[in-house]
């Protein structure tokens, strides 16, 4: 079963290209650290999209080549960055401003888990260890549209869609859709509602690995993504 | 008048057992690494920090810490490439931690700096990190009341400085810097090069002079990213 599932699931790569595909031009969208920093290189050709770092530039670019970087330069992950003509540096007030101050289009964000709240936990797993939620919480909040994108489900093969998060929250009610290896689903009232599924598998087969119950709203789209 | 101080040593001098310190910088962007190190010659102890991270290596913030002049940190995200300095003291017990969202930090020290005692925001509403805090509504919706945060002293890193205290950063390592200036007793900036009085443009200026205290200049400041390539320890 999980072979099969495997088989159907799109890469982390394809889940991001999916994901860049709904940025619309002249979007301003903060990128979570790790997974979500993919979706900038599947931006469509003629979109731009200004890119928003929490510690403090708009309008970054890619890495500079090795040997070139300046580390005076980096984004949220500490990973050295470049400069995209008409960019803008600011401190960090100014920073969470744009934040929480409903400035950004669009947050893209990890997930340990998702529910049909729209609650998401992705800063800590709640087994110990030294906490750390760096800008997490901060930009649950703030943004038009939160999006997660996630493999459909943990390696272990359990869901991470579910009714209620059972691990430590990011934040009450703040995702709006989730791109995962499987699906792309909206949370709308209190619902997930599915918008596109892998063409291969059945809704029975796609509700039986999510953790909560999964509503039609006209049209259920293939999700068709190309070899990457 | 004229902030500027002539050493490192002289410009962290009286800084006692107990402060709490803000120690600028997002990672190693704007962290005065040689106003942390004087610190560490000098010596005070149990210290409270405020910063961002929890230091990366064994320089600036994670050697003040790895001297154990550090009995509390104040943060958002103490992970770092190399975090073993203060994640082996914190896992035995031997330094607390409170950590605060990233951009309620800021705001925290930023109303330090502004006279706000108090303020509500929506980040960390219904998570473990907003338990034993005031909730309120407003206009439907739900939010955290937080603290200002204000501190002894702070030590930040910018660009250029005048004898009056006006400083301007460079590019990403402004982060902090420009509200932990606001929000201590005492202001202490690290430097590449200070300037006379109307060298910099009044345009220009990102801190005004009346947040800093002390200006001190190191012309030619290590960034903790090539210091921890090299494998630098500090002392």
């Amino acid at each position: 079963m999980n072979e099969q599932l495997d088989a159907m699931k799109l890469s982390n790569a394809q889940i991001a290209w999916r994901a860049a595909q709904d940025i619309e031009d002249g979007a301003y969208v903060n990128l979570g650290i790790g997974f979500p920093e993919m979706i900038a290189k599947f931006q469509p050709e003629g979109r731009d999209v200004i890119y928003h770092t929490e510690n403090g530039v708009l309008g970054f670019g890619e890495a500079p080549p090795e040997g070139e970087e300046d580390w005076d330069l980096i984004n949220a992950g500490k990973k050295a960055i470049t400069l995209k003509p008409g960019s803008a540096f600011f401190h960090h007030a100014d920073s969470f401003a744009m934040v929480r101050g409903g400035h950004l289009d669009l947050a893209v964000l990890g997930a340990y888990q998702v529910a049909e709240t729209g609650d998401l936990a992705n800063w800590s797993t709640g087994k110990g260890g030294v906490p750390a939620v760096g800008g997490a919480m901060d930009l649950v909040h703030g943004a038009r549209r939160v999006a997660v994108i996630t493999d459909h489900v943990t390696k272990k093969g359990e869901p991470k869609l579910l009714e209620r998060c059972t691990m430590p929250l990011t934040g009450v009610g703040c995702v709006t859709r989730v791109y995962t290896s499987l699906a792309v689903i909206d949370i709308q009232d209190g619902h997930f509602v599915l918008r596109e599924k892998r063409p291969q598998m059945t809704f029975d087969a796609l509700q039986a690995v999510t953790g909560a119950k999964l509503h039609v709203d006209g049209e259920v789209a293939d999700l068709v993504v190309p070899d990457l | 008048m004229d902030k500027s101080v002539s050493s490192l040593a002289a410009a962290v001098a009286g800084i006692d057992d107990g402060a709490t310190v803000m120690i600028g910088g997002f990672g190693g962007s704007g962290a005065p690494i040689e106003l942390i190190h004087a610190l560490i010659d000098a010596g005070p102890k149990h210290l409270t920090v405020v910063n961002n991270n929890a230091g990366n290596g064994h320089v600036g913030l994670a050697a003040l810490i790895e001297q154990g002049q550090v009995d509390k940190l104040i943060c958002s995200f103490p992970r770092s490439a190399d975090p073993r300095v203060f994640t082996e003291l914190y896992l035995a017990g031997k330094i607390e931690l409170e950590i605060v969202p990233q951009g309620t930090l800021a705001e925290r020290i930023r109303a330090g700096g502004a006279g706000i005692p108090a303020f509500y925001t929506p980040t960390s509403y219904g998570t473990e990190l907003a338990e034993g805090k005031p909730v309120a509504e407003f206009d439907g919706r739900s939010y955290v009341q937080e603290r200002w945060l204000k501190a002894d002293v702070a030590l930040i890193k910018a660009e250029l400085g005048d004898p009056l205290g006006n400083l301007t950063y460079r590019m990403a390592a402004r982060n902090f810097n420009p509200l932990m200036a606001m929000a201590a007793t005492k202001t202490i900036a690290q430097v590449s090069r200070i300037v006379p009085a109307g060298g910099i443009d009044p345009e220009m200026v990102v801190t005004p002079g009346i947040f800093v205290d002390s200006v001190v200049e190191v012309t030619d400041p290590r960034q903790e990213e090539a210091l921890n390539r090299e494998g630098a320890v500090y002392p």
